[in-house]
């Protein structure tokens, strides 16, 4: 068996030698041809990740194309997980030199890694883009500049956040189900923890949250900016993982709640994840802007209404958003620029927050009515818009390092392993501060 | 004919195999051992570290978990595996009604894909909603979650394995007992051999170079386990488990390269080490059944 699909493999990958060997052959005369034929459509591929909704770039991308002729965009989401497959596939291409998109989305966790390796992007300041600095707020512009001073990439969501709750099982256990009155049960993380005790008393036959790692992301997200503005890494890039009381209220709070059985121990982002979302087997789960677009997508057409979005125990805070980057290897940087440049400007912003709420980080777009006036009808027509808009207003800049992302998964994994019961509750941290040094490398 | 015709041609015939092996077995496990000596990382810096990776790697005990994992999952698998193709290529072997529909009903696993059995069991294992945990519940055990543990994550790789290949070899092991000549038999029989004797006097030993062979496949096999515990863990970390109760040397190296910390070089002195390991284990083996039947 394996040795047939080899055989094959082997097949193709010789086929694909002799094209290149006869490309190679004839380069001169194809360079040639190339700017001849100039007048020929551009296609630019965007490349990028999420689950549900993603990007929501489908109508942005439909009115661009219509409207330029000559640059065709071929927008892809390759993938809806990021670190295990979206984020090792873009640095094999990049590596090989071939095979990325002409504008790639990034993940905020992997931006650190990526600003480290300048060699791969385009400098988009040669394209003109440096003007777009009065658009973003400070710390979204800063982390698109790279180890060499250079612009690489702009921003395109932030995370904001508040929480979603299932109004349906909220009314079974006889809670409150009006928004306004939900955010008052939970002011801060001991309301929630004693709000999701009443639910569990009620056997609904749900739980109370998802799993562990939502709401830790959530939880870290509001400490860091109370304690220097980093999370695992200072800004001189040392692991702080066990001194930084961010990390610790973060694990403290989430251990808690896994104590006291609140949590259906399933792990973020994984198929049993999507399936409760949309069975909902559990009531709760913290929602930065883009983790509507998900619940919309997981939970389905037939879920619509059931799903509501309340304030946040515990503040502002940000989790997640992304950025859009040209790698050096297009053949069309001044092509991809201008998508990027169009994608990550007003229009492609609001586009992509009515498709996928994913909420704009460029100022002006958050200033436009059709954002801060914006209702999302799969949440029983909440003002997204509004919502947000206040919960990113006075959001700090986190610091998060190289290697940040490598970290974020490893003690996660912990998170999890002790949510299901592999790690004592005891030894938790002791692991999950092992298991960060470790993937600190 | 031309000269060439003679000399040259078989050459030129059977250079494709030759070239193919070149470039995708070859230049791959040089370069791997040339990359396992720099400590380098997928799109970034590269310095020459000499045997640092392997100094690193030996005292790893996540490596050595994962060996252990290896070699547990391969013996949990293996043994149970070999036993049963062995009784079902003798049942096979009888004057059966439906013989044919019999012998390729064994085979019916291996024509499926291995992601797909993977998938399936893995539904099977599940906590929340699966058939094992339903059967489970029906003799009132709580449902055990699968992945949990190294015990019951072990049996539900194995199973996966079991399934697919356990027909598979009972089948080869099947045709190399048609070839053992039926006087033998005869023979024993008026000397008064019972049946389980035949077996363990005639067809056992008649079947070692088989047996060596299947056992190799086997080892070469389950060293190298990678799409069961992958597709059973239903993400792509590689992490086998939130505590690597399941990860196998395969899955360590790409969890080393493509995942965790993008350490290519180090994931290459992994893959150098577990070929290490794969010639060892294959050497045991052949000691072992080499004396199957008690000969030499």
């Amino acid at each position: 068996m394996t040795n047939h699909k080899r055989f094959v493999v082997a097949g193709v990958a010789l086929t694909a030698l002799a094209v290149t060997a006869a490309c190679g052959g004839s380069s001169t005369p194809a360079a040639s041809q190339s700017s001849a034929a100039a007048a020929e459509p551009v296609t630019i591929n965007v490349h990028t990740f999420g689950g549900g909704e993603n990007f929501g770039y489908d109508e942005a991308v439909k009115k661009w194309n219509a409207e330029h002729p000559n640059i065709q965009i071929k927008y892809q989401n390759l993938t809806d997980r990021f670190e295990d497959v979206y984020l090792p596939q873009l640095l094999q291409r990049l590596q090989a030199g071939a095979g990325a998109g002409d504008v790639v989305g990034i993940d905020e966790g992997a931006m650190g890694l990526m600003a480290a390796r300048p060699q791969f992007f385009t400098d988009l300041g040669e394209y003109g883009l440096q003007s777009r600095k009065a658009d973003f707020p400070a710390a979204k512009w800063e982390s698109g500049v790279n180890a060499d001073g250079k612009l690489f990439a702009l921003g395109t969501d932030i995370g904001g956040m508040t929480m979603c709750y299932r109004k349906d099982l909220f009314k079974k256990a006889g809670l409150p189900t009006e928004r306004e009155e939900v955010g008052k049960l939970w002011p801060d993380w001991n309301a929630y923890l004693e709000a999701g005790k009443k639910f569990s008393a009620a056997d609904t036959g749900a739980k109370w949250m998802d799993g562990p790692n939502t709401i830790y992301n959530v939880i870290l997200s509001q400490e860091a900016p109370k304690n220097g503005n980093v999370s695992y890494f200072d800004k001189s890039n040392k692991l702080v993982i066990e001194s930084n009381p961010a990390v610790k209220t973060a694990f403290d709070w989430v251990q808690k709640f896994s104590q006291e059985g609140l949590t259906a121990k399933l792990q973020a982002f994984s198929p049993p994840w999507n399936k409760a979302i949309k069975g909902g087997d559990f009531a709760t789960m913290g929602c930065p802007s883009w983790m509507l677009g998900v619940i919309s997508g997981a939970a389905g057409e037939a879920n619509k209404g059931n799903w509501d979005v309340a304030a946040v125990p515990g503040g502002s805070g940000n989790w997640g958003g992304s950025w859009l980057a040209v790698p050096k290897q297009t053949k069309h940087p001044k092509e991809a620029a201008e998508v990027l440049n169009y994608l990550t400007g007003k229009e492609g912003h609001v586009a992509a927050f009515k498709e996928a709420g994913a909420f704009p980080s460029s100022i002006p777009a958050q200033q436009d009515p059709e954002v801060s006036g914006l209702k999302n009808e799969y949440f029983n027509d909440v003002p997204t818009g509004e919502i947000f808009s206040a919960s990113v207003k006075d959001l700090l800049p986190v610091f998060l390092g190289e290697k940040h992302a490598q970290v974020k998964t490893s003690v996660e994994k912990v998170l999890e392993g002790m949510d299901q019961g592999a790690i004592k509750y005891d030894e938790a941290w002791s692991k999950f501060v092992a298991a960060g040094v470790k993937a600190a490398g | 004919m031309t000269r060439f015709d003679i000399k040259g041609m078989p050459y030129l015939l059977v250079s494709p195999y030759f070239l193919l092996f070149a470039i995708f077995g070859v230049f791959p496990l040089i370069y791997t051992f040339w990359l396992s000596l720099h400590d380098a990382e997928l799109a970034g810096q590269r310095t020459f570290t000499g045997f640092g990776n392997y100094v690193e790697l030996i005292a790893d005990t996540e490596f050595w978990n994962a060996v252990f994992n290896t070699i547990g999952m391969f013996v949990l698998a293996t043994v149970p595996q070999m036993i049963l193709a062995l009784l079902l290529a003798n049942a096979l072997n009888k004057r059966l009604r439906g013989r044919l529909l019999l012998r390729l009903g064994v085979l019916l696993p291996m024509i499926t894909s291995v992601v797909a059995v993977a998938v399936i069991f893995s539904q099977l294992y599940s906590r929340d909603y699966g058939l094992f945990n339903w059967i489970l519940g029906l003799v009132g055990i709580e449902p055990i979650a699968w992945q949990n543990e190294k015990w019951s994550s072990w049996i539900a790789i194995a199973t996966m394995v079991d399934w697919r290949w356990t027909g598979y070899n009972s089948i080869i092991l099947l045709a190399a007992m048609q070839t053992i000549p039926k006087d033998l038999y005869e023979a024993a029989a008026i000397d008064g051999a019972s049946a389980r004797r035949q077996f363990w006097q005639i067809t056992l030993p008649m079947l070692r170079p088989t047996i060596v062979f299947v056992v190799f496949i086997s080892t070469i096999g389950g060293l190298t386990l990678f799409t069961e515990p992958v597709m059973f863990e239903g993400e792509q970390m590689m992490t086998g488990g939130t505590t690597g109760q399941y990860q196998t040397v395969a899955m360590f190296i790409v969890e080393a390269a493509f995942r965790g910390g993008f350490e290519i070089g180090y994931a290459s002195a992994a893959a150098w080490l577990l070929f290490v390991l794969i010639l060892i284990g294959t050497m045991i083996n052949y000691w072992f059944t080499r004396r199957i039947g008690g000969a030499r």
